[in-house]
């Protein structure tokens, strides 16, 4: 592998911001490796984006934390130099740290839904930054403040000024952490997964955005990422991490067309492949799940000064699922994609509508009767963490629910050895806690259980998306086998279309609580029929952009 | 590894049990050393501790045995913090768990019902209850039991509201657990923690209420309280101050030993922890 550190040999004219030589940051003792990274060099020019990329615990965050000096307590760097602007940062106190922070150096973060003060007009936000480093008069920074956001391009900047934080969308929070960031005209930016939380078509908004501010202000950006789709949109350069040591690091170009690595053609070949889903036979049986004009509307209780607010999330929803068939329902946050789900598995009370399973109606169930049937459907949940109770062992998670249906116990648990053995875990996992488990072993964990119960139609609500790519194909490859050996049926949900064409035989896209578009994946894939479909797959990360080793 | 074992890991926590031990062995032997009854005037007033053979502590206003009042008052101490707080701890969860799982309308009476004791000073309700049902060791656990629950319900009911939307919960819900499982199974386990914390301190804070009350004279005026002692010390502070440093003392190391096995508890029934350690 050739390696060019130093791309200032080949380019005299890059003038190098930031430049990393040998780091190594040691964690504190008792964590699972000594190093978070190590030996770690590389350098972010200015007006290029460097791209970091690793799954998580490959310490990709780790060097720009300690380029921010925001390193966790305990951890601290034991060898090499940062140097920013030719000065080393390790050895700055807290004081020289801070001033650099904001002024020098912007940092955007993941959630832009915490980042932000809930209880600060956003102006106000913006203008502290200036504060902070005591520039400007108040004035001033109002005024700034709004020429920053009209700079980021937030609709009716005037407006969002005096707003709060809980009155802007996802993706306009994002761009005023981006305005904050950018305040004081930082030389390098720092973004840590700032699109990971977001939509696909609010990312690539995100994305352009950065770009092009990038190019504007001639800033040096350092992006960390964990989405290989986003670095073949963003990237000029790539440096890519694992266990805390960099397998793979030149030009984005080459690394993405041609990677030299094992690691990094694995991580590529991982991504949901962006060619088009393949054809499946569609079953021509009787439909399993029927969905007959679902409605559900949440109000929330107006005061007396106020008018109650409907949400439509469910707005005459019809469809129907074959056996043995894998449905995706795909759509952005706020589509009513999850509340579909949840209406199916009845976690929700759809108001009007039938939801028919193999002919029984199960949407006016309620009690005990509905409690009867519960076990026909089952759920495999988003969040790995939070979908096992901490204090309840595996074996008995899974038992629980035969447990409840009449099976005893001893049974029940002899069942769920074998379910674990199933998904792959083996059975002595019985006896363990959720938190001796990974995020992918705890979703191997959440299958086993909506197995369990041997129920005809498993909902999947995002089942996959907070797992790494990698640790995701295998959890897709899980499912993929498991509904064959035990035809089941299953409804995808998922905001992220490269993963639906892996898996689904037919697509329903959503918006606003409607079915927009529904077909076979190949359909939906090729000859979208909707301009709203057109813009979601245009969205996709990486989608234009040549990505080698995805046959 | 065994639940003590895990206990025991926390050194705190096992220096907290040895304390409680003590203490429990101090009340078990007071009828052994003190076979008299520790109201009984048996020297001079205010003899400064140490400084007669068997009066280790003193004696107090009145020429009572101050070793004596400790040692029998330890029983009845214990008995008020633990009976009462189990007792507050008995009406306070379940009512709290009922209006935090279920919400709505339940939620709301019972939240009502709460507020109706909270609206009242804790300590004058206190007085009212005892006074109204003659002062005896029963109505005090009783009375410090009725003005204790409702923090004790807003606390569950808190837990369980942000529990209660768990994908876990949900998860239960989905098998077919019936709510009365998944309250008891799944839910009030996660709750443990806090209302151990509050539940070590309600001790404490019982302890300290029996003796405002004995100050007031609505204590059993057949038993010692250390309440009773310091109580009845407090006029003489500035010239006999053994009187009220003693039992203090006394209610002091109780209370922390409390707190300290509280801690080990939860430390123990956490799974997390115990395996870390």
């Amino acid at each position: 592998m050739t390696v060019t550190i130093d791309s200032k040999k080949e380019n005299p004219s890059v003038e190098t911001v930031l430049s990393i030589r040998d780091l190594s940051v040691a964690l504190p003792k008792g964590a699972d490796r000594a190093l978070a990274v190590e030996n770690v060099s590389y350098d972010v020019n200015r007006g290029e984006i460097m791209c970091v990329v690793g799954e998580s615990g490959s310490g990709k965050s780790m060097a720009a934390n300690t380029v921010m000096g925001l390193l966790p307590k305990g951890v601290r760097p034991v060898q090499g130099e940062v140097n920013f602007l030719g000065q080393d940062v390790i050895t700055l106190t807290e004081k020289q740290h801070r001033a650099l922070r904001g002024l020098k150096i912007g940092m955007i973060f993941q959630e832009p839904m915490t980042a932000l003060n809930p209880l600060m007009r956003v102006g106000a936000q913006i203008a502290e930054v200036f504060e902070a480093h005591g520039q400007l008069t108040p004035k001033q920074r109002q005024e700034r403040a709004l020429e920053l956001l009209i700079e980021v391009g937030i609709p009716q900047p005037e407006k969002a000024i005096s707003a709060y934080p809980f009155e802007l969308s996802g993706g306009q929070r994002q761009r005023v952490m981006i305005a904050m960031a950018l305040a004081l005209e930082p030389v390098l930016l720092i973004a840590d997964e700032p699109t990971t939380a977001l939509d696909v078509t609010t990312q690539a908004q995100i994305l352009e955005l950065i770009r092009d501010l990038k190019r504007r202000r001639g800033m040096a950006v350092m992006f960390i990422t964990h989405d290989f789709g986003v670095v073949a949109e963003i990237a000029n350069r790539v440096c890519v991490m694992r266990h805390g040591k960099i397998v793979e690091i030149g030009e984005a170009k080459e690394v993405l067309e041609n990677p030299q690595n094992a690691y990094t053609k694995a991580l590529i070949a991982a991504i949901p492949s962006n060619a088009v889903p393949p054809h499946r036979e569609t079953s021509q049986v009787a439909p399993l799940l029927e969905i007959k004009q679902l409605n559900k509307v949440f109000r929330s209780r107006g005061g007396w000064f106020k008018p109650a607010r409907e949400v439509r999330a469910l707005d005459d929803i019809s469809l129907t699922l074959a056996r043995g068939e894998t449905m995706g329902i795909v759509g952005e946050s706020g589509s009513g994609k999850s509340t579909l789900g949840r209406c199916v598995v009845r976690l929700e009370h759809p108001d009007s509508g039938e939801l028919l399973l193999d002919g029984v109606n199960l949407s006016q169930l309620k009690g005990d009767a509905l409690r009867r049937e519960r076990h026909r459907v089952q759920m495999i949940f988003q969040d790995p963490y939070a979908s096992l109770n901490p204090r309840t062992r595996v074996g008995m998670a899974i038992a629980q629910g035969p447990m409840a249906n009449g099976t005893p116990k001893d049974v029940a648990l002899k069942q769920a050895g074998e379910l674990l053995d199933l998904v792959g875990l083996g059975a002595s996992a019985v006896e363990r806690f959720p938190h001796e488990f990974s995020g992918g072993q705890r979703q191997r964990i959440g299958i086993a259980r909506a197995l369990a119960l041997n129920p005809e139609l498993i909902v999947a609500d995002e089942a996959v998306s907070a797992l790494d790519v990698s640790i995701q194909a295998q959890v897709l490859e899980l499912l993929e086998e498991l509904k064959q050996r035990l035809s089941l049926s299953l409804l995808f949900i998922t905001h992220d279309l490269r993963v639906a064409a892996q898996i689904c035989d037919r697509i329903v896209v959503m918006q606003h609580g409607r079915i927009v578009e529904q077909g076979s994946a190949e359909q939906i894939f090729l000859q979208p029929k909707e301009a709203y479909t057109q813009s979601l797959l245009d969205a996709i990360p990486g989608r234009q952009a040549p990505v080698a080793a995805t046959a | 590894m065994s639940f003590f074992a895990r206990f025991a890991q926390n050194r705190g926590a096992l220096i907290g049990l040895i304390i409680l031990l003590l203490i429990i062995v101090m009340a078990i032997l007071a009828p052994l050393l003190f076979p008299e009854s520790p109201w009984r005037m048996v020297q001079r007033p205010f003899l400064p501790p140490l400084s007669q053979d068997g009066y280790l502590l003193g004696t107090d206003t009145m020429g009572r045995n101050v070793a004596a009042g400790l040692m029998h008052g330890a029983w009845v101490s214990l008995l008020i913090g633990l009976v009462s707080t189990s007792v507050a701890l008995l009406i306070g969860v379940p009512l709290g768990a009922i209006a935090g799982y279920y919400g709505g309308l339940i939620d709301d009476v019972l939240m009502r019902f709460t507020e109706f004791f909270q609206t009242i000073p804790n300590f004058a309700l206190a007085i009212v209850l005892v006074a109204i049902m003659q002062p005896s060791i029963t109505s005090i656990v009783l009375a410090i039991a009725l003005v204790s629950w409702p923090p004790v319900a807003r606390l569950v009911r808190a837990e369980f509201m942000s529990l209660r939307h768990r994908e876990y919960v949900e998860a239960a819900r989905l098998v077919g657990q019936t709510n009365s499982t998944i309250i008891l199974r799944q839910i009030l386990p996660n709750t443990l923690s806090p209302i151990i914390v509050l539940a070590s301190l309600m001790v404490a804070t019982a302890i300290l209420l029996e003796s405002a009350l004995s100050f007031l004279g609505l204590g059993d005026p057949n038993v010692m309280s250390w309440g009773y002692m310091i109580g009845a010390a407090r006029t003489v502070i500035r010239q006999a101050w053994w009187l009220s440093f003693f039992p203090g003392v006394a209610i002091l190391l109780t209370v922390l030993a409390l707190n300290l096995v509280g801690e080990g508890l939860d430390d123990a029934l956490n799974p997390k922890l115990s395996r870390e350690r």
